[in-house]
């Protein structure tokens, strides 16, 4: 019998030197509905570690248990050496915080929003002007500090609304889809800047949907509905087509091509990749030069057949078909 | 503390760029002060009148006079039967009539009560009534006039009736009306704005993005209610400043009695504002649920415009969920009658009460809503 009476022997985990986030078994549900399902995984100091999941999939759920916002269901989670189902708050001044709304105060000025920030996480005399120089010239809005936030572009916005997060600086910061609704330069910027924050040490939490944004991350999990469908490096997500090539068909016709492969037993499965076909073959099956012959004998106007190395949209996919 | 003068500070910022809300919070003041105070007056002078004399003695002649030369009533009309005023009643050229019948003077004469009939037209009952109260108070003084000027020939001595109007003896609706106002301030500025405040954030998602910080839900609630009490103090102050020196309006208690009552009022209120912006989750709904559950009752139920008195039973009984209700009660008190604490102090306890439970319920909600 655990502590709790349940039955199930709980395992504490403990704060560690090298994980700055430990989660085991974390659930939550709301009515019937599980929205986070025992959910388990570590994130290293100074990593920057990625969430990837549809719209839906328990990512902002997971992060607002770990932030202290949410209280789980079951299970528990550390941050910072802080449990946070034990203690919520003291979760709070060892993290930062920052979702794709960039819930900044449009009213008021750029030196108002740091300021009000800085106030709320009690900053004070030199640190808070250290600090206030350092958000101003990271987010690149030096002499703009009468500017209403309002009447900044998005990529600012972004930016000042990261650093308004990290005033404090915390060891471990959450962004929640951060850098949706910004155009691409500001975006790879913005990924600059989260380069930068992990290199001097931060632990980096950060939820997208974009899966190039993923690559950039040093680990991802993937979640789907709720559960934790895969974790690893990105080359380590990839080695689930190790044994499972996949090869690019370039066809006049992708749809009757599709219709081809799919009729074939050597292939396991098909999807449109643009005006490409990508086919997952079973292990050992056909070589390039055999599947064009087979194509063609099918009727089908194949132009070129090559073996290509698996993206993160081919795991993504793999993943949510696998596990839903 | 520095987190709750923070969220204070960046709460004024706020206010100060919102133009809207500015013109809300100050003019309206003035605005209402000025309508109620000139344009909402029931104060009712030329009360158009018509005569019927059938006595046509040195005594009836007197009363007519004495109507007229009350200032009160304007002569419309001298008739020589009843169908002439139900005409004149019908084409709305007379609100009253005044019907003296023969043998007045020779009842009077003999000692007898002479009769008169005075006709109201009773469309609006407002008017009615205090047209009644004229008449009462015209009769009144001629008979006891009448009286003591017969009396004075014999025994030299006679009791003069003297109707009096205690506490607004000119009977002016400005003064009665300054305590509702402020209350109704009280409603728009701690109430409404309150609400939307706090509504407002949790739209925009700087709610969530404070809720991130290390900042507990007391100090975030106390320092965003702090901007709304003293923003609604000094509109109730500057109020009854206006109407010092607009209507004349005296203070006759004593002023930190004033305050008391206005802030006792205000803390329920913001208590109120923040109960409700824990059950909308839009401005809209805040702002309906707000009008429903506070301004209209202030407006309605607190015996602000419609006596208490005059309103069905069970109506008076939900007038006592009222705060306005027991504020007005304090304040026309403290201003027109010059009470002391000891007077109104069961008003004062009804709105300590009424803060308390709100503020619990307020807190409650708020718990449940931040963990």
């Amino acid at each position: 019998m655990g502590p709790d009476g349940s039955g199930r022997v709980e395992v504490r985990p403990r704060e560690d030197a090298t994980h700055a986030i430990v989660v085991r078994n974390l659930t939550r549900r709301f009515g019937s509905f599980t929205a986070v399902d025992d959910v388990s995984f570590e994130v290293r100091r100074g990593e920057v570690f990625g969430f990837l999941g549809a719209n839906g999939a328990g990512k902002s759920t997971t992060i607002r248990m770990l932030c202290g916002l949410l209280r789980p269901t079951a299970g528990t989670a550390i941050v910072g050496g802080v449990d946070v189902t034990r203690d919520p708050e003291g979760v709070k001044s060892r993290i930062g915080y920052m979702s794709q709304r960039f819930s900044l105060y449009e009213s008021l000025t750029v030196d108002q929003n740091i300021r009000f920030f800085a106030g709320v996480y009690g900053l004070e005399g030199e640190r808070l002007e250290r600090r206030r120089r350092f958000v101003l010239e990271m987010a690149g809005l030096e002499g703009r500090e009468t500017t209403r936030t309002r009447e900044l572009a998005g990529g600012w916005r972004q930016r000042l609304a990261l650093g308004c997060a990290i005033l404090h600086e915390p060891p471990i910061v959450f962004l929640d889809e951060p850098t949706g609704g910004v155009d691409p330069v500001s975006r790879r910027q913005f990924w600059r800047l989260i380069d930068h924050l992990a290199a001097s040490g931060t632990t980096v939490l950060v939820t997208t949907h974009y899966l190039d944004e993923a690559e950039h991350c040093e680990r991802i999990a993937v979640m789907n509905a709720g559960r934790l469908a895969a974790i690893g490096t990105v080359a380590e997500l990839k080695a689930v087509f190790a044994s499972r090539p996949i090869v690019e068909i370039q066809a006049a016709d992708a749809v009757q091509t599709m219709r081809a492969l799919d009729a074939m037993p050597e292939v396991e499965k098909t999807s449109l990749f643009g005006t490409a076909v990508h086919a997952v073959l079973r292990d050992g099956g056909l070589s390039p030069d055999a599947l064009v012959r087979r194509l063609r004998d099918a009727g089908s106007d194949v132009r070129s057949v090559a073996r290509v190395e698996p993206s993160l949209e081919d795991v993504f996919l793999d993943l949510v078909e696998r596990t839903s | 503390m520095r987190s709750v003068l923070a969220v204070a500070c960046k709460e004024l910022l706020q206010i100060r760029r919102d133009r809207r809300s500015l013109l809300v919070l100050f003019f309206s003041p003035i605005f209402f002060l000025l309508l109620y105070g000139y344009a909402l007056n029931f104060d009712i002078r030329d009360v158009q009148i018509a005569v019927e004399d059938r006595d046509l003695s040195p005594e009836s002649r007197r009363l007519v006079s004495a109507f007229v030369n009350s200032g009160y009533f304007e002569l419309a009309a001298s008739v020589e039967d009843p169908a002439g005023i139900v005409a004149l009643m019908e084409r709305d050229r007379i609100r009253a009539a005044l019907r003296i019948p023969p043998g007045f003077a020779r009842d009077i004469r003999r000692g007898l009560p002479g009769r008169v009939e005075v006709l109201i037209n009773g469309e609006n009952a407002n008017t009615a009534t205090t047209v009644l109260g004229y008449v009462n108070a015209i009769i009144a003084a001629e008979s006891a006039a009448y009286r003591m000027s017969v009396r004075s020939a014999a025994t030299g001595a006679a009791i003069q009736l003297e109707p009096r109007v205690w506490f607004n003896p000119e009977l002016r609706s400005a003064l009665f009306l300054v305590p509702g106002l402020i209350a109704y301030i009280g409603m728009m500025t701690a109430v409404v704005s309150t609400a939307l405040a706090v509504v407002r954030e949790k739209e925009r998602g700087t709610m969530e993005q404070v809720r991130m910080a290390p900042i507990g839900a007391l100090p975030y609630i106390v320092g965003k209610s702090l901007p709304y009490l003293a923003i609604s103090m000094t509109a109730g102050v500057s109020v009854v400043l206006a109407s010092m020196v607009l209507f004349d309006m005296p203070v006759r208690g004593p002023w930190w009695l004033l305050l008391l009552s206005m802030a006792l009022f205000l803390w329920g209120a913001l208590s109120m504002g923040l109960l409700i912006s824990t059950i909308a989750q839009s401005q809209q709904v805040a702002f309906q649920v707000a009008l429903l559950s506070s301004f209209l009752p202030t407006m309605i139920l607190s015996g602000f415009i419609f006596p208490i008195a005059s309103m069905p039973a069970w109506l008076q009984a939900v007038t006592y969920i009222v705060p306005a209700r027991y504020f007005l009660v304090a304040l026309r008190g403290v201003v027109l009658k010059g009470a002391g604490f000891t007077t109104i102090a069961d008003s004062l306890g009804a709105l300590v009460i009424f803060a308390v439970i709100v503020t619990g319920l307020a807190a409650i909600r708020l718990r449940r809503e931040w963990s």
